[in-house]
């Protein structure tokens, strides 16, 4: 009833292809942009900007940079957290060198520095395919978490070996550092978020997003079809670790506030990857899903306890909360392997169709 | 030039000058390359079977140390918590084979692996909350495990071989032998290798799927048990152990995916290229802890000129 199509004519080819082509999907993205721009603002506090919206966003923007190499262009990569990492240090020696450079531009420029990183990392995969790839993306993993441990110059010889967000304002406004006001904050990631996302949007279903799935889908018959293998893959890895380069900058600058070595471990590659697969391979609105569930998740299984009348421990909490992500994971990949984005896709056409069953 | 000089030349005047230490630092370095091959074979049994990636097995191997040392701290005797935990290992393959591996037969090789990464959250958790996350020691001595050790006098100098270490080695020698005895000599074995070989043949000649998936992944299991039990009694069990299992990763690389001999040999390599590198180039060069990378590094190397491992099938893609 909602999603009744009739009466919504394609009368050109352009039409037929749009970005959307069915008007309720402009009106639902519309709605939640309002959400998000208008009245999540008027009514958040500092609690839930801190610990729900920053992190859902900047976790989705990770996992879309993620999905873009794993679900479009079929390069499973295990070696997220690490880029995250480049691109939070890249930023950081950016905010030291120049201290007056914008924050924005410095971060969209660190993401350049993740993006050759990433390709430097990404040439093995023009010969090795599969599970062989996954693990030569922990190679990276695991070199540059060492790299940042011993590199001194990375965290400018801090004692600590941590890196410190110093107060940053843009046009006399606090964006980063420990005085900035989460709104504010919240606000920064949210237009840098909205930005990355259209690009991505238009970036994955035009030529390049489908040959990317063509490389993803068979990638001998692609490079048969006249795709260039290299050009596609790599660019696959460019433009996933710009993305997750940025997503780690605004991991450490908007939302962390400091950093050491070791946050950009293999536990948040594999967070990262478990928003992506939740989500749902080879599609963007499957991350913003995933991230909400996953990082709700903690917040609802110390809340419901409580609630109860169960007082837990914060270590059980902690281990519950890993338990049930495991088991959340494996229940997902059998009730719907191909992620919470599908669940919506599945509603929307029986909402299409809605009264009839076929 | 002095930068020429200490990397290609003063590694190799170092080790001429102390051969003694050479050799005890060879032989540590093949101890824990005995260990990365058994977590590495538990990972080539299941991946040849079923063409699942196991990332469970680091955490199984956690798990099975912990299990043994939670039935003796209960009051049981050492030797009969092995056969316990043994029970314990099998209903774990048995519930994972039901609840996980049945409903996601046929799906994509990523989906599995990915199921493989749940369970291992969940044994995390679940063993968390169960054994608390402290630093736990091995029931070595209880074990009847000898724990002096071997002092020889080579080249005048001195080398130390603990004696854990040596039954580690043996045990994990004994282990394979007696598996590669079990896989190419029994009728199970032989079931096993053809389920790797061609899922549906093997199907229509009549062998079972579920039973055998059970048996390799509680082959599996006591593999993890052998390797938590001499892993535990160098450094003690805790979580921390799990990461072995990312060590156990460039091995398989190095070694092909399906092959045991393969498991056994890049184990062996890594275990010993790592120490030899850390000790004469990490430390004085790079700051040490290199081994956190290393085998990475080194697999990923060997890998641009062999894509499918040293040993691996030779990968061959139709269209």
């Amino acid at each position: 009833m909602l999603y009744r199509v009739a009466g919504q004519f394609k009368t050109s080819y352009q039409a037929d292809f749009a970005l959307f082509p069915v008007r309720q999907d402009a009106w639902l993205l519309g709605f939640i942009l309002v959400l998000a721009f208008v009245v999540f603002p008027l009514t958040a506090n500092e609690f839930v900007f801190r610990a729900l919206l920053i992190p859902v966003l900047i976790y989705s923007l990770a996992a879309l940079g993620l999905n873009i190499l794993t679900g479009y262009a079929g390069q499973l990569s295990l070696g997220t957290g690490a880029f995250m990492g480049v691109g939070a240090y890249a930023c950081y020696k950016l905010m030291t060198i120049f201290p007056e450079l914008n924050l924005f531009v410095a971060i969209l420029m660190s993401g350049f520095v993740s993006a050759s990183v990433g390709v430097m990392f990404g040439l093995p995969s023009l010969r090795i395919k599969g599970f062989y790839l996954a693990i030569a993306t922990l190679a990276a993993q695991f070199f540059l978490v060492w790299l940042f441990q011993k590199w001194g110059w990375l965290y400018n010889y801090s004692a600590s070996g941590a890196i410190q967000v110093p107060n940053i304002s843009i046009l006399g406004i606090d964006f980063a550092g420990p005085t900035a006001p989460a709104i504010n904050q919240y606000f920064f990631v949210l237009v840098m978020v909205t930005l990355i996302t259209i690009a991505a949007i238009n970036l994955t279903r035009g030529r390049i997003g489908r040959q990317w799935k063509a490389v993803r889908d068979m990638d001998i018959a692609a490079e048969l079809v006249g795709i260039n293998l290299m050009k596609a893959k790599l660019l696959a890895f460019f433009v996933s670790s710009y993305i997750v380069g940025v997503a780690g900058a605004l991991f450490v600058f908007l939302w962390r506030g400091a950093a050491e070595a070791n946050l950009f471990d293999i536990p948040l590659s594999f967070r990262v990857l478990f928003i992506a697969i939740i989500g749902g391979l080879g599609s963007i609105l499957g991350n913003y899903l995933g991230a909400i569930l996953i990082v709700a998740l903690p917040v609802i299984i110390s809340g419901v306890p409580a609630a109860l009348g169960l007082p837990l421990t914060p270590a059980t909490v902690d281990h519950l909360n890993i338990m049930s992500i495991g088991a959340l994971i494996i229940l997902f990949l059998i009730l719907e392997p191909h992620g919470l984005a599908r669940f919506w896709a599945v509603a929307r056409e029986k909402l299409i169709i809605w009264p009839f069953p076929h | 030039m002095d930068f020429l000089h200490s990397i290609l030349i003063k590694p190799f005047v170092d080790m001429a000058a102390a051969p003694d230490f050479l050799l005890q630092v060879l032989w540590e370095g093949a101890v824990s390359g005995v260990l990365y091959s058994l977590i590495a074979l538990g990972f080539v049994l299941i991946f040849k079977s079923s063409r699942i990636f196991n990332f469970a097995q680091g955490i199984m191997v956690v798990f099975a140390a912990l299990t043994l040392i939670g039935f003796h701290a209960s009051g049981v005797p050492a030797l009969l918590a092995v056969p316990l935990t043994l029970v314990v290992m099998y209903v774990l393959a048995m519930s994972i084979e039901r609840l996980v591996l049945r409903p996601l037969v046929n799906q994509p090789d990523i989906i599995l692996f990915m199921a493989t990464i749940g369970i291992t959250l969940f044994l995390v958790g679940l063993g968390e909350i169960i054994f608390g996350g402290e630093n736990k020691r091995m029931i070595t001595e209880e074990l009847g495990i000898p724990t002096g050790s071997f002092a020889f006098e080579p080249f005048g100098g001195f080398l130390l071989l603990e004696q854990k270490d040596v039954t580690a080695v043996v045990g994990a020698v004994v282990l394979v032998v007696a598996l590669l005895v079990f896989l190419n000599k029994s009728k199970m074995g032989r079931a096993i290798r053809a389920l790797g070989d061609d899922h549906q043949a093997a199907l229509s000649v009549g062998i079972s799927l579920s039973t055998i998936w059970v048996l390799v992944w509680f082959i599996a299991g006591v593999v993890a048990l052998m390797t938590g039990i001499a892993w535990g009694a160098r450094a003690g069990v805790s979580f921390a152990l799990e990461v072995i299992a990312y060590k156990a990763l460039p091995v398989l690389m190095l070694g092909g995916l399906e092959s045991v001999s393969g498991a056994i040999i890049g184990g062996l390599a890594i275990g010993i290229l790592e120490k030899l590198f850390e000790i004469y180039w990490g430390q004085p060069l790079l700051g040490g802890n290199t081994e956190s990378w290393f085998a990475y590094v080194f697999a990923l190397m060997v890998l641009l000129f062999r894509p499918q491992g040293l040993f691996g099938e030779k990968i061959i893609e139709r269209v």
